[in-house]
């Protein structure tokens, strides 16, 4: 058991990298041998993410370098600096790795039955583990290359998935998208890797947070991070590709993108707070975060409003969610440098910030995840052809309903739980976000209560008369993210106590990511 | 100086060539010019690592039977690398969807074959 802790970071990356090479061969067997296989492994990572999480709440920061006689040797003798690669797991890494786990886990159980009808499923379950090892890769790693060779291993698959129904015309197009920004994208984050390796001549992010100079090529270089991340996190004026992404990719895989963007939006973050941190001034930095959450709030959510897709509509919709994140943190980081007004409201408002991402992983996930099943049973997503779905999809519509009050910030859901902190933080900070960011979350009602409406109620119509509930495995996909929803909201306390803070915490506290690597020198 | 080449030569070379991708991926409609622009733009930033690494008069980083003096740094070479296997893949896989864009649309033009829009 204990050997099975020492090693789970580099397992939970190796396992489904493992199981996705595994799948051709199985496959060729017995599908149903493979469909085992994934949930299985995927099953048994979610144990190991848990046990691996118990560990660091109680004991701390865990580091495991790769190839070193002893895991935790960061730096080897006689060295200065770490060689290997390293892997360095704090409370927010292993925050962002169990939405990871616990939605991949639902949305592929979701795809068992959702994926049935398709050709060529093998690849697809490949791809799919594939992305689930590029966002594992790059919220565990303590290495500015190896997030950008994780970044591109989840772009990689991640877009392959989107374009997957080639039959349809539009597939091939979001993926396309998807592809092109993610590969300049990617490739400005090299860049950036290679301005700050040029001046301190290493690449572990703990080590140049320890050398960084703030010298003019940092500044460029953490502009072009916040710009590449923000547009991997689908931020608006950089949103283009996330509505025909979102809309186009099998409804699982919109699921996991959900928290794929979420990972950059973790990269972001982490290059924000811990590689430059404190000691530059970030108040600046802090309203860029700010203004971006700000626009792509209200932006978001205005577009959202005339959508009759509804997948593209509820893309629109977590534009507008990523928003309130950017705005919790961006809030935090514009007063890292004043103690005082950090422990007054710059910690609950990121506390705030950081629970959304949670929060908006589970609820994303499960209207997608519905959304895909009134694609599944009717064959289209145009919100104006629907109607009166409700008296055959009675257990679909109930999930959806849980979605969308969640998402709208509904009391006593958890989507109002991680608002409301939000709303009084920043209050204090600055009056006017906060009442922009309440006007948003009644737009987001009004703009649900419609799709919903669209969707379920009215008269039953004759063209879909033979329309039968979503089959078994959809149904448990749905239901596990659903029971999430339904513990968060019922008990918001014991996750931010236990979850929540730790992370906001361990992003604050950049010294304790330094000497993680570093050791005992400062 | 590299034989002749002032020392930041190459780092010229980079910014002109990562400029011309730029310009491509902005200006042009055709995607498959797109694709090509994105291809310079990846040549680019690996110049820009390889020069990185260049150290002047340096031998190469191999340690058996090295000539005497210093090397260039291997990490930057090791970066390049994974940076061209990578960039193999997002290639093939682009010209693949464009394939299957073409297939549906007839064109590789990126405004035309726009199926989504808003």
């Amino acid at each position: 058991m204990d050997k099975l802790l020492t090693h789970s970071p580099i397992l939970i990356i190796a396992i489904p990298l493992l199981v996705a090479f595994l799948t051709p061969l199985i496959g060729r067997a017995s599908g149903k041998a493979r469909n085992v296989l994934v949930v299985a492994s995927l099953a048994f990572v979610e144990f190991l993410v848990i046990i691996l999480a118990r560990d660091i709440y109680l004991n701390g920061i865990h580091v495991y370098a790769l190839g070193a006689a002893s895991p935790n040797l960061a730096i080897p003798e006689h060295f200065m600096v770490p060689v290997r690669i390293i892997l360095e797991i704090d409370a927010m890494s292993i925050f962002m790795a169990i939405i990871a786990a616990t939605v991949a886990l639902a949305a592929v159980i979701y795809s068992l039955s959702f994926m049935k009808q398709e050709t060529g499923q093998t690849r697809f379950y490949t791809l799919l583990m594939l992305l689930v090892v590029g966002m594992f890769g790059m919220v565990f790693t303590g290495d500015l290359f190896n997030m950008f060779v994780f970044l591109e291993i989840a772009s990689i698959a991640g877009a392959a998935l989107v374009a997957f129904r080639t039959r349809f015309a539009d597939a091939a197009e979001g993926g396309f998208k998807y592809i092109v920004i993610s590969a300049a994208g990617a490739l400005m984050v090299l860049f950036a890797v290679g301005l700050l390796y040029a001046q301190y001549n290493v690449l572990n992010i703990g080590a140049l947070a320890n050398a960084m100079q703030f010298s003019m090529l940092d500044k460029i270089a953490l502009a072009l991070l916040i710009i590449v991340f923000a547009m991997k996190l689908g931020a608006i004026p950089l949103h283009m590709w996330v509505p025909d992404t979102y809309a186009v990719a099998p409804a699982g895989v919109s699921a996991i993108l959900v928290v794929s963007s979420q990972a950059s939006m973790y990269a972001l973050f982490r290059v924000c707070f811990t590689l430059y941190g404190a000691t530059l001034n970030m108040y600046t930095v802090g309203w860029i975060v700010i203004i971006l959450g700000m626009v792509s709030m209200f932006v978001g959510v205005t577009m959202a409003i005339p959508q009759t897709d509804i997948k593209r509509l509820m893309a629109f919709h977590a534009v507008s969610q990523s928003g309130y994140m950017l705005l919790g943190v961006g809030v935090g980081l514009a007063v890292l440098g004043d103690p005082h007004a950090l422990a007054t409201y710059g910690r609950e408002a990121m506390s705030g910030g950081i629970f959304h991402i949670i929060n908006h992983a589970m609820y994303k996930g499960l209207l997608f995840l519905t959304a895909g099943a009134l694609f599944y049973r009717v064959g289209h997503r145009d919100l104006n052809r629907m109607g009166g779905l409700g008296h055959k999809m009675k257990i679909t519509s109930i999930f959806f309903i849980i979605g969308a009050l969640s998402i709208a910030g509904i009391p006593p859901f958890n989507g109002f739980a991680s608002k409301f902190m939000i709303y009084e933080s920043v209050y204090q900070f600055n009056p006017i976000l906060a009442v922009i960011a309440m006007l948003v979350s009644l737009i987001t009602l009004a703009s649900f209560a419609k799709a919903f409406q669209a969707a379920f109620t009215g008269p039953q119509l004759p063209e879909y008369k033979d329309v039968k509930e979503a089959p078994k495995s959809m149904l448990i996909g749905m239901g596990i993210l659903a029971a999430a929803i339904v513990f968060f909201s019922i008990c918001p306390g014991l996750i931010v106590h236990h979850i929540v803070e730790p992370a906001t915490d361990a992003l604050i506290n950049q010294g304790a990511y330094v000497s993680g690597i570093m050791g005992g020198t400062p | 100086m590299i034989g002749g080449i002032p020392f930041n030569g190459p780092f010229v070379a980079v910014a002109v060539l990562v400029g011309i991708a730029f310009y491509i991926m902005v200006s042009k409609r055709n995607m498959i010019k797109l694709v090509m622009g994105l291809s310079v733009l990846a040549s680019g930033v690996n110049l820009f690592l390889v020069t990185l690494g260049y150290r002047e008069g340096g031998v190469a980083p191999i340690y058996t039977n090295a000539p005497a003096g210093i090397m260039v740094l291997p990490v930057p070479q090791a970066l390049t690398l994974t940076s061209i296997v990578i960039a193999v893949a997002v290639l093939a896989l682009m010209l693949s969807m464009i394939v299957h864009i073409y297939r549906h649309t007839g064109s590789t033009d990126s405004e035309k074959s726009r199926i989504m829009k808003g």
